[in-house]
């Protein structure tokens, strides 16, 4: 099926990319013969000069974009400039600029939507589009700096706007929810479009520490991964009891047997809260931590409970530079069904981000600030009440002090 | 990054259009007509086979979602096709994961056999559901990045080529989540198993041109472990690195880049286990590292592949249903799982960093 694009007869458009071309076998879909159709297809030489920086970049294991500032009008984030640093060698990569874009929530396309968007990007950009990039952006990547408004101008018209990127709200993410979700606790999408919505000024201007990161998870499940990847960790919850039918758990005893009731869902409860009554269980919603396990795993006998929410976790980061730091509770519950709702949070949120702002060094992230400053000092400056559900223990030291 | 005067752009034409702060597309009209009917009612879900999803709601209606890998660094081509996929079985309506699988979401089971014929002729794989090995975690890499030691998509298509049959399955003990990252930012995330980059030696300064390039107090500043001073060098402003306090992270590089962290070389990978973001049964858990010094070997990088596959192979054989690799490890004791797959536990996977102790075995618990 594919071709090795030597340039041998003249006729084809890409150089020779040995060591690119070793990608092109194997059974999982090749990036690299995508780029070549469509480099062959359209002929646009920033494809050639990216495709061979790139095979060098094999070669020498290095590699060669440097930043800079692209931008649009009013918008001071958003566009990834790189510029190559080896233009003299690969002309053709000059300039390679990435524009982020907000998908919408939950990834859902109609057809109509993202063929406008092929249409768009083929006429002002490379046809390059990372589907999507890992804090949720929609990716066009590669597009002159002299084509980027007009690009960005035309994408707006069509319902698009740029995501964050340096020192801003970023871009968020959230799961797919009650768009399919049967374990969905609240409305994880309408949520995350409001809150963005809210945050616009700050992910198209830079004026923060560093970046912050709201993710939408609607069940403890957590299948955006919030904990980890965002300072704003949003997970629904319920605090009542879970929603047992016990016609269905006697199906499911039927279809799995007693043994595999026995070994893999209720002596796999963290809390031990499930316990066997013949051939009925009974929870013991006290002990329930809201774990989902044998939700997942009966999810026909088992469903979330009715009184939903949010838990709000705070802290979530990468690697860089202190080690890897999970989100820590900082709201055990609060509603989130109605607009009142969201906007309580939307207001907590903007207490807190103001706070990091007021007090973080520069590239600090909120969970480091807050690290560093200390929990108490937090919790007093935003009016959050301290909360046995914020801890796995009390302090085992004695050393804290109070007013006197 | 450093600002760089941009090139002198042409005569413009006096732009009049106004930009909408628009923020988020809007996701009702992409949503499937049964999905708007159903939204926020659903009621409970099957798994049919693998690479297909079966969600039925309060009212009767049932929609089925396929699911396929892509390459993720798509082009207009590829998504041109995926759209004519969704414009012909699933009433022009898709979505994609955050593990840039593809979905095609429909309410008509006749369709689900035809689309998954279709997309596996066409290269798209069908699976990545349930207990599968999904598609894995990544970003830019020599592609796009400005400070990545390795290529991104180029390793996950060489590692995806070798777990292509667990993709299409669901067979393993639990869902197996894998990223890979090109520098120790670590942007492909906390996973089951990841794949990191890691520097080993400090960086190396062009002090020529630092500080044209650079914000001395702010490279500074970035430093962890307080390791960088300014200092003058050719009787011009520059900066070192106290190379005993440095512990090779290229924060630095990332403010300053001037200050090279990345080595062909000395540049190497480092494999974690273990990450987990669920809550389900046990908490979440922060990945841990297992193996370090896995030689940068484009284009197929033999070596990760080798070891990857080393630690599924004893996970698959040794793990009980639902323990996912941080749970199973968890279960059966770090000794156990060094043994099992061979591994070598060195001095250095003993933390000496900020929450060393935490890490510590405050007991007797031993395991023989």
């Amino acid at each position: 099926m594919s071709t090795n694009g030597e340039n041998g007869n003249g006729t084809k458009f890409l150089n020779p990319t040995p060591m690119l071309d070793e990608l092109e076998k194997g059974p999982w879909p090749s990036f690299i013969t995508g780029f070549k159709k469509l480099a062959e297809r359209t002929k646009k030489t920033m494809l050639r000069g990216v495709m061979d920086q790139l095979e060098y970049s094999y070669h020498t294991k290095m590699g060669y974009w440097k930043g800079g500032l692209v931008t649009v009008q009013g918008y001071g984030a958003g566009i990834i400039s790189r510029y190559s640093m080896i233009q003299d060698k690969y002309p053709e990569a000059r300039e390679f600029h990435t524009m982020r874009f907000q998908p919408p929530p939950g990834l859902h396309y109609s057809t109509k939507t993202l063929r406008t968007v092929c249409d768009i990007w083929e006429k002002y950009g490379s046809g390059i589009i990372a589907t999507h990039g890992q804090t949720g952006n929609l990716m066009l990547q590669g597009i002159t700096e002299a084509n980027v408004q007009a690009c960005f101008d035309e994408m707006n018209q069509a319902g698009w706007d740029l995501g964050g990127a340096g020192a801003t709200v970023r871009t968020g993410t959230s799961c797919i929810g009650p768009a399919r979700c049967d374990d969905s606790c609240y409305d994880t999408l309408g949520m995350h479009k409001k809150v963005l919505d809210h945050f616009t000024g700050q992910v198209h201007r830079p004026e923060l520490p560093y970046k912050t990161k709201f993710k939408f998870s609607g069940c403890p499940n957590d299948c955006v991964n919030s904990v980890m990847r965002s300072d704003f960790s949003v997970i629904g919850t319920w605090r009542d009891d879970i929603q047992v039918n016990q016609v269905e758990v006697k199906n499911w005893i039927k279809e799995y047997g007693m043994d595999s009731l026995v070994n893999n869902v209720i002596t796999r409860c963290p809390t031990k809260a499930i316990t066997l009554k013949g051939e009925e269980l009974e929870i013991n919603n006290k002990d329930c931590v809201r774990c989902m396990h044998c939700i997942n795993a009966m999810n026909k006998a088992l469903h979330i409970g009715k009184d939903r929410g949010v838990t709000l976790l705070l802290g979530g980061k990468n690697h860089l530079k202190v080690g890897a730091m999970l989100g820590s509770v900082i709201v055990p519950f609060m509603k989130m069904d109605t607009e009142e709702d969201m906007d309580a949070f939307i207001e907590l949120a903007e207490k807190i981000i103001e706070w990091w702002d007021d007090n973080a060094f520069d590239h600090e992230r909120v969970g480091e600030t807050v690290e560093r400053i200390g929990m108490k000092v937090f919790l007093k400056d935003v009016g959050l009440d301290a909360d046995p559900n914020m801890v796995v223990q009390p302090r085992d030291n004695p050393y804290f002090k109070t007013p006197y | 990054m450093s600002a760089m005067t941009s090139a002198t752009t042409p005569e413009k034409v006096k732009r009049t259009y106004k930009t909408k702060e628009s923020g988020p597309h809007d996701f009702w009209n992409e949503l499937h007509p049964v999905v708007q009917k159903n939204y926020g009612k659903w009621k409970y879900h099957e798994n049919p086979r693998p690479g297909v999803l079966m969600n039925v709601a309060e009212s009767g209606d049932v929609l089925y979602t396929v699911r396929a890998g892509t390459q993720r660094q798509n082009t207009v081509d590829n998504l041109r096709f995926i759209c004519d996929l969704a414009d012909k079985y699933s009433d022009g309506h898709l979505r994609f994961t955050i593990r840039n699988n593809v979905e095609f979401l429909t309410p008509n089971w006749e369709n689900v056999e035809p689309l998954i014929a279709e997309l596996e002729q066409n290269g798209y794989p069908v699976g990545g559901t349930n207990n599968s090995i999904t598609a894995i975690a990544h970003t830019q890499g020599w592609l796009h990045c400005d400070i990545p030691a390795t290529d991104a998509s180029g390793v996950v298509k060489s590692m995806m080529d070798e777990l292509i049959t667990e993709f299409r399955k669901d067979d393993m003990p639990a869902k197996v989540r894998i990223s890979t990252s090109c520098c120790a930012i670590n942007c492909g995330g906390n996973a089951d198993i990841a794949v990191v980059v890691r520097h080993t030696r400090p960086p190396r300064i062009n002090h020529d041109i630092l500080a044209n390039i650079c914000e001395l107090p702010k490279a500074v500043a970035r430093c962890p472990v307080a390791a960088i001073r300014p200092t003058t060098v050719n009787g011009r402003p520059s900066l070192m690195v106290v190379e005993e306090k440095c512990m090779y992270c290229g924060a630095c590089f990332g403010a300053c880049p001037a200050m090279e962290i990345n080595h062909p070389d000395h540049s190497t990978f480092a494999v974690w286990v273990g990450g987990k973001n669920s809550n389900a049964r046990s908490k979440p858990s922060a990945m841990k590292l297992v193996a370090h010094g896995i030689p940068n070997n484009p284009p197929r990088w033999p070596e990760v592949n080798d070891t990857v596959r080393t630690i599924l192979t004893a996970y698959k054989k040794s793990a009980r249903a639902f323990e996912r690799v941080g749970e199973w490890i968890d279960r059966i004791g770090w000794k156990n799982f060094f043994e099992q797959t061979g591994l070598n536990f060195d001095e250095n996977m003993i933390d000496d960093y900020r929450h060393a102790r935490t890490t510590f075995n405050r007991s007797a618990h031993i395991r023989f």
